[in-house]
């Protein structure tokens, strides 16, 4: 386990009162702690090269059995897996805990690539229900709509959706980043804790609603908020940041940063900041 | 926690049977314990289709009590006798099961006075009235109940169907979706949610001589309904009015002789993916409904929040 005590925490996301959370996933401690790393067994997880391709047909397989062949590749050292015709199948692509170049060619149903800590996913379809749900770190791509519950419960990664997604985004969202190139439905940002939402386009009502804290950027208009949501002045380091998130999802080229509205939470409901290292994983 | 799909075709007809079996077979997951179909067939048009049921599917982990089938044929026999005060004369008439039957009949008089008629016979229940419609619902999956019934070669240009899970009521065919919209012909509703104002609701619309047949939730969104359109409400805003008159969460879908409406609630609690072409719209509970009959690459998207859509044939 990283040194938590000793690690630089003042980071400038912090000093904005953004974003306080320093663990993300443990492949991101790995990679941050190269001392920690040698000690650390990842169980599941497999060394694999992004040069090794190939492509897998799912039509024919349910969830498990496509996701046991993932696997297997993985196992096999393929690094960049092509899954074809995913067919709106549930829970595809779940558990990666390694580093992997994954492109699922087709839509996804539900819980679409949960609990995933590390690879990069394209999905060039649709994903349905909690896409990404619980994800560690990573980056995924959608490239058209995503259902409700987009990126439930996410610690860390970047999760895109090009297209426009369903009510309760980010829901109880502990840290990573959200990122919608249309709108968003009801209650975005429920509950979340942490981390940070960009919708370039509308929301719907109550937005932000018992968010502990965290930040939502908004583009269009706002159908309403949620309580304890409150509206925040866009400071240059909130245009820096968003300049640099947005260069990394290729989306928003033309939107003018500085018209977009910022909600942070509006009261204080949890200190996490005060909690020691170990109090905190347990709390979040 | 049930599944719902619904399709029509714009300026066709199709095999909607078959489409909707597909579609709902794919949801059986969702919902075990019946099936429901609400087909808008190609008929002719001249006489009124007739479904109705004397007693309940005993079998296939039902809750109903076990009755003699002889009762079924008296009640047959009591149905004909009072088509025949009313002045409705029988012009076809199938048993599709030893407890339901399919009739066309012709009819030119209110169809409430109507159906209270029919009704008043103990343990019958009209599923359905209608030009077009054509509304099946019996327990057990949607390819048994469709191979039951007959309905994978039915053609036409829209339905709507269930499968559904049981929570608020029984496992029967009284508690099974879709429910038909009385006492408006051609009328059907399927529903996934939980009605959380049912009582209040309902005791205000039975006041208002609307009529229940069931204890399941559900068929509050159809008895709703019927009471707006009852008093010169179009179909779309009843279904906008039950945004706010219906507490809870919910997605049905909303079938006319010439139309389908989805709405979803303020709280968008429960799912709908949708596929919107000039000529096909299709949805469901899950995109798997959806892509068992369009397994190619397509653009769905998730309804927002209290949206209502009404679609025409």
């Amino acid at each position: 386990m990283a040194n938590l005590k000793t690690a630089e925490k003042k980071t400038k996301a912090q000093s904005m009162g953004m974003h306080t959370e320093v663990l993300t996933g443990k492949t991101q401690q790995k990679f941050f702690n190269p001392d920690e790393a040698e000690n650390f067994f990842y169980w599941g997880t497999h060394n694999v090269d992004f040069n090794k391709r190939t492509e897998l047909d799912v039509k024919d397989l349910d969830c498990k059995q496509a996701n046991e062949k993932i696997d297997i590749l993985m196992s096999e050292g393929y690094g960049t897996i092509v899954i074809k015709n995913p067919q709106g199948k549930h829970s595809l692509g779940v558990g990666i805990l390694n580093k992997l170049n994954l492109i699922f060619e087709g839509s996804l149903g539900y819980f679409g690539v949960g609990s995933i800590d590390g690879p990069i996913v394209t999905v060039k379809g649709r994903v349905g229900w909690s896409c990404a749900e619980n994800m560690m770190a990573g980056k995924v791509v959608i490239e058209k709509n995503a259902g409700s519950c987009f990126g439930a419960a996410i610690r860390g990664g970047d999760l895109i959706c090009k297209g426009s997604v369903g009510a309760r985004t980010g829901i109880d969202q502990k840290g990573g980043s959200i990122i919608v190139g249309g709108d968003a439905g009801a209650f975005t940002g429920f509950m979340m804790q942490r981390g940070r939402i960009v919708i370039l386009g509308d929301v719907g009502i109550n937005l932000g609603d018992s968010m502990y804290d965290g930040t939502i950027y908004v583009g269009g208009k706002i159908g309403s908020f949620g309580s304890d949501a409150v509206e925040a002045p866009m400071t240059k380091n909130d245009i820096d940041w968003l300049t640099r998130k947005l260069k990394i999802a290729e989306i928003g080229n033309n939107v003018d940063l500085s018209k977009m509205t910022k909600i942070v939470a509006g009261k204080k409901l949890w200190n996490y900041d005060a909690l020691e290292p170990t109090e905190k994983k347990g709390a979040i | 926690m049930c599944g719902i799909a619904g399709l029509i075709h714009r300026g066709k007809s199709s095999n909607v049977g078959e489409e909707l079996q597909n579609m709902l077979q794919a949801l059986k997951h969702r919902g075990p314990d019946s099936t429901g179909y609400a087909l808008y067939a190609n008929n002719d048009g001249q006489n009124y289709i007739l479904r109705f049921k004397v007693g309940e599917n005993v079998g296939e982990g039902s809750t109903s009590v076990n009755e003699d089938e002889s009762v079924y044929d008296e009640r047959k026999k009591l149905v004909d006798k009072k088509l025949s005060e009313l002045g409705a004369p029988i012009m076809k008439e199938e048993k599709l099961t030893p407890y339901s039957y399919r009739y066309e009949i012709q009819y030119g008089k209110d169809l409430m006075w109507f159906s209270e008629a029919i009704e008043s016979i103990e343990n019958v229940e009209i599923l359905s009235i209608g030009k077009s419609l054509e509304l099946i619902k019996d327990l057990g999956d949607a390819t048994a109940v469709s191979e039951r019934y007959g309905l994978n070669k039915v053609q036409g240009t829209h339905g709507i169907g269930h499968a559904r899970m049981a929570t608020e009521s029984g496992v029967d065919i009284k508690s099974a979706h879709p429910f038909w919209g009385y006492p408006f012909a051609d009328v059907s509703v399927v529903h996934n949610g939980q009605l959380t104002n049912y009582w209040n609701n309902r005791r205000a619309l039975e006041n208002k001589g609307m009529r229940f047949m069931s204890e399941c939730d559900s068929e509050l969104i159809a008895v709703f309904l019927a009471e707006r359109m009852r008093n010169g409400a179009t179909l779309e805003e009843g279904m906008r009015e039950s945004l706010t008159g219906l507490d809870g969460v919910f997605t049905y879908f909303v079938a006319t002789k010439d139309s389908l409406g989805m709405a979803k609630d303020t709280m968008a609690a429960k799912p709908l993916v949708l596929y919107e072409s000039d000529d096909l719209v299709a949805m469901g509970s899950e995109e798997i409904a959806i892509r068992s009959i369009l397994p190619q690459e397509i653009d769905t998207y998730d309804p927002f929040d209290g949206e209502v859509k009404v679609w025409q044939t």
